[in-house]
């Protein structure tokens, strides 16, 4: 289709606008904090790397890192595999109470963390899932699988359910014609889902920090300790900040196609 | 879920006039799924992980709502009373105005912005790589990062935004002080970190509008903007149904940034519900009228969601 012609002037002066902050954090990044904090200037006077020796140096920081990477990544697999299943249900078969199956699992998206995160330490304590990876990524279920069944949903109804017909015709039993045929159609849904996943668990800190303590700590809740009682040390914090944001970067760059050829096929 | 529409979008919709393709499309559907409970195998996994994390959290929430408790073995049962008094406490109805104000303002802007940067987005070459990951990455930043991120941004003396403002604009802006000045730089952080979601739903949306519709509509002689409200945005109500949906919540329940960047300050300018909750269910650890003052909020959320469920998934049927 035609675009406007200044579509396109607008579109990058929106995505400069949208990287003035980044990159003014990165400029943090890369100056002592002397110079943050001393007086403003548009371009680093003195640079260092200081800040990235220090942050790949200690195991506090670069574990909670790569904890961070861990219940993420395991959190989008969990998620994925029970909500293939449950989206195909719902794009393919009406039964009893699907409609407010549907509309009460979106409401686990919408509780006030506040409150609820104390029963949350008691209940992971409890079954020894405090403090793990796993428990996190379970946790980070309640608000990733209705989003991930909702997305699938979406794309599954927008393939035609005389392709289940065939096969069941030509003998494909449910869960082979599912594996086999079903899947790979719907690749591109299970990219865009994946990102989803990937982001809500990765940027969420609330439930991450209440349910962990040293072994599962996200990189999130670590950069609270630049804190200390001389002051905030902004240039580490800066550097954390930076760092948190190269694993999405690279998550999207994946799904990116995925993404482009869009999910609004059929309903959603 | 409302009644579902099929692919198809058949090429006879090519030959429709290209007023209401999508419309008058689905006039003529209806729900041919077939009924079958063993469907409940399937849901079964989703339906067991979900509720391990939630049904008890939020029993015990109710638990502690309709109790006074004093100590872990000292409880007395109190009824409706801290709804009663949650319900009339100036402050909560103050934080709630203030919460719904911050709600309606960010769908207002970012639903429109997002949709119009999607509509303005590259769709060929690798420009579309680039802007889709770009566009991404306010959203791959940890809430409290961009709360971090937009304290230092706007502030007046070493940050950027603060400084521009003062300086370029020459208007006197201080968001510690100044609560207008606070209102804007939360809305503007919220505006800079989400809008990009709706753009890439609504992105996502557009590219999946088969090209002969916009073929059939340049024939006819459609303008621009005929083009966009008549082809574009009716099959985008899936995708923004999505996108309005997630906005409300988020930012109806927005905690961590405001929280960084102001802290609820000054004054209460800045004290949404979520806020005043966590004072009181964190600070002074008033569980029994924390636990009301969740429930309230919790329902009131998701009746809202409701409505807007509703509403979205019937209208333009």
């Amino acid at each position: 289709m035609r675009r406007l012609p200044w579509a396109r002037t607008v579109f990058w002066l929106y995505v400069a606008t949208l990287m003035l902050p980044i990159l003014w954090m990165f400029g943090m990044s890369i100056r002592p904090n002397e110079d943050i904090l001393g007086s403003f200037s548009l371009i680093p006077g003195r640079v260092t790397f200081d800040n990235y020796a220090t942050f790949f140096g200690e195991t506090s920081w670069y574990s909670s890192y790569l904890n961070s990477i861990v219940y993420t990544s395991l959190n989008a697999v969990m998620s994925l595999i029970v909500a293939l299943p449950a989206a195909y249900a719902f794009s393919r078969f009406r039964f009893a109470g699907d409609k407010h199956l549907f509309f009460w699992l979106l409401t686990n998206r919408m509780a006030p963390p506040a409150v609820f995160l104390l029963p949350f330490f008691q209940i992971y304590q409890s079954v020894g899932l405090f403090d793990t990876h796993l428990g996190v990524a379970i946790a980070h279920m309640l608000f990733n699988v209705p989003l991930a069944v909702w997305i699938l949903e979406g794309f599954m109804s927008g393939i035609p359910r005389e392709i289940d017909e065939t096969a069941a015709i030509d003998g494909y039993s449910l869960p082979r014609f599912f594996i086999r045929i079903f899947l790979p159609m719907i690749r591109s849904a299970i990219g865009v889902t994946a990102f989803f996943c990937f982001m809500f668990s990765w940027v969420e800190l609330l439930i991450a920090r209440t349910i962990t303590s040293v072994n599962a700590k996200p990189i999130a809740a670590s950069m609270t300790r630049t804190v200390s009682a001389a002051g905030v040390d902004w240039g580490l914090l800066a550097t954390a900040g930076v760092l948190t944001i190269v694993p999405g970067a690279i998550v999207i760059w994946f799904v990116r196609n995925y993404i482009a050829k869009g999910f609004a096929m059929g309903r959603v | 879920m409302t009644e579902r529409t099929t692919v198809a979008d058949s090429p006879a919709g090519v030959a429709e006039p290209a007023t209401a393709p999508a419309e008058q499309a689905k006039d003529t559907r209806v729900d041919a799924r077939p009924k079958n409970n063993r469907a409940w195998w399937l849901v079964l996994p989703v339906v067991v992980s979900v509720a391990f994390t939630a049904v008890i959290p939020l029993m015990t929430v109710v638990n502690y709502s309709v109790q006074d408790v004093f100590s872990p073995s000292e409880r007395i049962f109190v009824g409706l009373e801290w709804f009663r008094d949650v319900a009339r406490d100036p402050e909560v109805r103050g934080a709630f105005v203030r919460t719904l104000l911050f709600s309606a303002q960010v769908l207002l802007i970012e639903i429109p912005l997002g949709v119009a940067i999607a509509v303005a987005m590259p769709r060929r070459g690798v420009s579309v790589s680039v802007a889709l990951v770009l566009v991404a990455l306010p959203l791959l930043i940890p809430w409290n990062v961009v709360g971090t991120i937009w304290q230092i941004f706007a502030r007046g003396d070493i940050g950027l935004g603060g400084w521009a403002i003062n300086n370029v604009l020459g208007v006197n802006f201080n968001y510690t002080l100044d609560s207008t000045d606070a209102w804007l730089t939360v809305l503007a952080m919220d505006v800079w970190h989400w809008t990009p979601l709706v753009a890439l739903l609504a992105y996502a949306g557009l590219r999946s509008i088969p090209q002969p519709y916009f073929q059939a509509a340049q024939i006819d002689g459609a303008s621009g903007w005929a083009t966009f409200r008549h082809i574009q945005l009716p099959r985008l109500r899936g995708v923004l149904t999505i996108a309005i949906l997630l906005r409300f919540m988020d930012s109806f329940m927005i905690y961590t940034e405001p929280f960084v960047v102001t802290g609820g300050g000054p004054g209460n300018a800045t004290s949404f519900l979520s806020i005043l909750l966590s004072k009181i269910a964190v600070g002074q650890f008033d569980l029994g009228p924390a636990g009301a003052f969740s429930l309230l909020y919790f329902l009131f959320v998701q009746v809202l969601c409701y409505v807007f469920f509703t509403v979205l998934t019937r209208s333009g049927r």
